[in-house]
């Protein structure tokens, strides 16, 4: 082993594909351990109420940094989060009435406006809804009136669905209007800081009420959303270990089954040899990807079962042939001959000594598979035969694709997943390369 | 020969299919060996020595045409065993071999130690630690020292390749070993020490040996027996020291001339023309092409003649 990593100092392309599948490994575990399985799932296929403050296709925060133009992250005050520091205060008015008034103050430094913006209210109560008025004051002192509210126990009142507002602004949708210079054309960003004041009159002793306000900005998360307000950070995380678990189960199933096939037939010879290599022939002219889109349409679209298919398809592939030349080869080496005279069996011969051999030309090639069924994995999402539970990266692109990402100008819904994959192949791609020369020292001298 | 026979072999024949026909590599051989003796096969390349060895221990290629004869072994035919009996019972239990290019026989991706320790494991049923001790103990037998157990074929010298090559026929301690070129590939001093090595071994352990050899010379300092193999036949057979102090067959005879004399002044002799080839050999006498003393009866098989306990098969000793 200390041998192995001295060769492969030698080579900086193995070191940087060291660092890159090291990345990943511990990205993976990492993921796995902090976000459980059922908790990534959940998330990635829930409803609204997971991620009812995430705004839509928004793109990742870091989009700012390269920009000279700061666009607007999500805005979220609560009044029940103790941290926000929202002070409630309630006076008398009547035997029966109560006033709940609450400032939910914010700054906006920003160049762009909001996705959307809404409050939302959580009001307790018996019977009588309590009253909120909702006003909205600018950094200049000057206030509008958004809403009157009759509050029901969860409310959400959206700004630019409140019709005498738009009347007000003039058709101008509240979320720019209430955030530019007045008059302005085309809209400019007044920034400062804005107050949104939550006057609340309840009808009973014991009735209480929250407020959230969410203004949904055009950047979220340090990986963006997608059009179901997904954080994309999650697919891209997870995508990690499923890409890992499935390139590496497939190219260690198929390799060594085909290995030991080849193995076995040239040891046995005859009729054993005869049968592999035409069952080999015959599976060497399937067709690969329609037999897996056939699968993915009319049987099951899960990954796994995926991966039993095309382990499966690949078992008899065409590198039985090039192992068994090379079987064959050291088949007539004067020390299989030794063995077989001090009476080692089939099975040992085979394992002992005819596999061993053959284990420096694998190792490189079974390298290179890795990314190569990782690909695969994500070009059969990309035709649409994707998990539809597990988060990929492959699922992720062929998200963006079906909702014109690239047409939209969302490039970072592309682009992400694209890199993570990228990452993946050329980590274990130079590796693959250097570990080529060091189990092969002709090509040393090239 | 003396004393009570280890292995009795009755008209062996191994003949093998090829594109152009039958070779007959091994046409009807006898011979005997006595219990802790050492018989040196000698003959020209492509006389059947390896093939005849190879049918002792059916060791077979897969073109094998007629596989016939009988192997005594103690007493037990072992042609009667079926190949799985054979290879759990036979092989390096009673019987095993250094093959030849020895050097060359040993598993490239496996320590010294373990590939020794093998045969053990396989037959004798020994767990790791006690093979690897009966190898340890191996090694010191033929003198390789013990570091090299862990070591790696490539990383030894010819001559310790050897070494560990007859460590491990040594290891299961059987009671014939067949020896098949040992020192082919070696200098003359290394020869010598392997020799040294084989002749403690058999005093030591009491084994029996069946050497195949070129090299006449260097052989007789282990021989108690000599057989002379040509053309597939065993010409002639007899104990090392009249062999040597006059051999009776005229195949024997060139062959001793061929050797260089170290103190007499004596140019080396050899042999006209090639062996016959086995794919067709001639009838009558196979030497008698490139026979000098060749006469009438010479178109005829010649009989095998026993003199005093030597055999020889020619016309010319036939009374």
């Amino acid at each position: 082993m200390k041998k192995f990593f001295t060769s492969i100092k030698q080579y900086p392309s193995a070191i940087v594909g060291l660092i890159l599948i090291l990345f990943l490994v511990v990205l993976s575990i990492y993921v796995v351990v902090a976000i459980p399985y059922d908790q990534a799932i959940r998330i990635w296929r829930g409803g609204e109420d997971v991620r009812g403050d995430v705004p839509r296709t928004a793109r990742p925060i870091y989009v700012n940094w390269f920009t000279p133009q700061k666009l607007p992250t999500t805005i979220v005050i609560d009044s029940a989060d103790p941290g926000a520091g929202i002070e409630k205060t309630r006076t008398q008015i009547t035997d029966d009435m109560w006033d709940i008034q609450m400032v939910l103050p914010f700054d906006y430094p920003y160049d762009g406006f909001p996705q959307e913006m809404q409050l939302i209210l959580t009001a307790t109560y018996e019977e009588k809804n309590p009253f909120v008025t909702l006003t909205w004051y600018f950094p200049d002192g000057e206030r509008i009136k958004i809403a009157d509210v009759t509050s029901r126990r969860n409310e959400t009142v959206r700004f630019d669905l409140q019709d005498r507002l738009l009347r007000q602004l003039d058709g101008v949708p509240p979320r720019i209007a209430l955030l530019s210079v007045p008059e302005s054309d085309p809209p400019e960003v007044r920034q400062g800081r804005y107050e949104l004041h939550v006057d609340t009159i309840v009808f009973e002793e014991g009735s209480d009420i929250e407020a959230k306000f969410v203004s949904m900005g055009q950047v979220h998360g340090i990986a963006g959303t997608d059009h179901r307000r997904r954080d994309l950070l999650l697919p891209l995380l997870w995508g990690a270990p499923i890409a890992l678990a499935f390139g590496l189960t497939a190219a260690l199933g198929t390799t060594f089954t085909t290995m030991f096939i080849a193995a076995i037939g040239v040891w046995f010879g005859g009729l054993v040899d005869e049968l592999i290599q035409r069952i080999t022939e015959i599976y060497m002219v399937l067709p690969f990807l329609p037999i897996l889109i056939m699968v993915g349409i009319f049987y099951s679209r899960s990954i796994w079962v995926l991966l039993v298919v095309v382990i499966a398809l690949s078992i008899f592939s065409a590198a039985i042939k090039n192992y068994r030349a090379i079987f064959l080869q050291i088949k007539e080496s004067a020390y299989i001959e030794a063995a077989r005279s001090y009476g080692a069996g089939n099975w040992r011969i085979i394992s002992r000594y005819l596999v061993p051999r053959i284990i420096p030309i694998l190792i490189p090639g079974l390298i290179g598979a890795i990314p190569g069924y990782v690909f695969l994995e994500a070009s059969l999402a990309l035709l649409g035969l994707g998990d539809p539970i597990l988060p990929t990266w492959g699922k992720v692109i062929n998200d963006a694709q079906m909702n014109g990402a690239l047409y939209n100008g969302y490039y970072y819904w592309v682009l992400q997943p694209a890199a993570m994959l990228m990452i993946t192949g050329l980590g274990f791609a130079m590796i693959g390369f250097a570990l080529d020369r060091i189990f092969n020292p002709k090509l040393r001298e090239v | 020969m003396a004393g009570d026979t280890l292995l009795r072999v009755k008209d062996l024949q191994l003949f093998f299919r090829t594109t152009k026909g039958v070779v007959r590599a091994v046409d009807g051989i006898d011979f005997e060996l006595a219990r802790n003796r050492a018989v040196v096969i000698v003959g020209e390349s492509g006389c059947g020595k390896t093939s005849m060895a190879k049918a002792i221990l059916r060791l077979l290629p897969k073109n094998v045409d007629t596989y016939s004869g009988k192997v005594f072994l103690n007493g037990l035919d072992t042609m009667t065993l079926k190949d799985e009996e054979y290879r759990l019972k036979m092989r390096w239990v009673k019987m095993s071999m250094v093959p030849q290019a020895a050097m060359n026989s040993l598993n490239p991706v496996m320590k010294v130690g373990d590939q020794v320790a093998e045969p053990a494991i396989i037959h004798n049923d020994m767990s790791k630690e006690v093979a690897m001790e009966q190898a340890k103990t191996m090694f010191q037998h033929v003198g390789v020292p013990l570091d090299f157990l862990e070591r790696y074929a490539f990383e030894l010298s010819g001559g310790m390749r050897q070494r560990v090559a007859i460590a491990m026929s040594l290891v299961s301690l059987p009671e014939l070993i067949v020896l098949d070129e040992p020192t082919s590939a070696l200098d003359v001093l290394t020869q010598a020490n392997i020799f040294n090595v084989l002749k403690r071994i058999k005093e030591d352990l009491g084994m029996s040996f069946i050497l195949i050899t070129h090299d006449i010379a260097t052989s007789s300092e282990l021989a108690d027996d000599v057989a002379v193999m040509y053309a597939g036949q065993i010409v002639e057979t007899g104990d090392a020291h009249r062999f040597f102090a006059g051999p009776l067959h005229p195949y024997s005879i060139k062959l001793m001339n061929s050797v260089p004399r170290l103190r007499a002044r004596q140019e080396p002799d050899f042999i006209v023309g090639q062996p016959p080839s086995l794919l067709n050999p001639p009838t009558g006498c196979r030497f008698a092409a490139r026979c000098p003393s060749r006469y009438e009866p010479c178109d005829e098989e010649p009989p095998t003649v026993n003199i005093e306990g030597r055999t020889v098969k020619c016309w010319l000793h036939v009374k």
